[in-house]
């Protein structure tokens, strides 16, 4: 299935790009599809999926926007 | 007056936005960039959002206070791009009839905004820069 990532702040420069496609197994999970992104491992994210908050356990389906939420800085 | 923007908040115009004949308490929050972290010097903030994720859960935080205080009003501008020192990077205004549940309601508004609001902030120093987040 195919999945676009979106990423913001410091992922955003790591990767050189705010988002991007990914080819996944079906029903690979939001914590699973980080993983093969290749940010880093020791970064805790948030998910989001098609803009709703989701925890890595949430399964993927094709033409999903998966966003991951580096630590929230706001305020 | 639910708003990420890029560029100069104006606070006057946020507070105004929760005036009312029937309100007897005004409070407005500033979050100011603060010149040092850590004891290293800032020299300026930057700050990134996902836009329209970030003014729908502000205006649930708004929409979760008017609830909570009956009554009350609340108004969230959050601005990205750089801010200088002493700049505010976000102004929360809540008008309510009393002072007791316009100072809770200003409270929780930020609390909750920090915790769920999907805004990052990267602070610069003389020799670089570090993206920081909210203490949980």
């Amino acid at each position: 299935m195919r999945v676009t990532l979106r990423y913001f702040a410091v992922l955003r420069e790591l990767r050189g790009t705010d988002r991007e496609e990914i080819e996944l197994p079906e029903g690979t999970t939001a914590g699973e599809a980080y993983r093969r992104s290749g940010c880093p491992v020791d970064l805790p994210v948030g998910f989001a999926v098609n803009t709703a908050f989701v925890k890595a356990g949430e399964p993927l389906v094709d033409g999903d926007e998966l966003a991951f939420l580096p630590p929230l800085g706001g305020g | 007056m639910i708003q990420v923007v890029d560029g100069t908040i104006d606070t006057r115009a946020v507070t105004d936005a929760v005036r009312d004949p029937a309100f007897g308490a005004v409070i407005t929050f500033e979050g100011v960039g603060r010149n040092e972290m850590g004891g290293k010097p800032v020299l300026e903030l930057e700050y990134e959002a996902w836009p329209e994720v970030a003014e729908r859960e502000m205006r649930a935080i708004a929409d979760e206070v008017e609830a909570r205080w009956p009554g009350s009003r609340v108004a969230m501008v959050h601005r990205t791009g750089r801010v200088a020192i002493g700049e505010p990077s976000v102004v929360i205004a809540v008008g309510a009839a009393h002072r007791a549940e316009a100072y809770e309601a200003s409270r929780f508004a930020i609390d909750e905004l920090k915790k769920r609001v999907p805004v990052w902030k990267k602070e610069r120093y003389e020799g670089g820069e570090s993206w920081i987040a909210n203490r949980p």
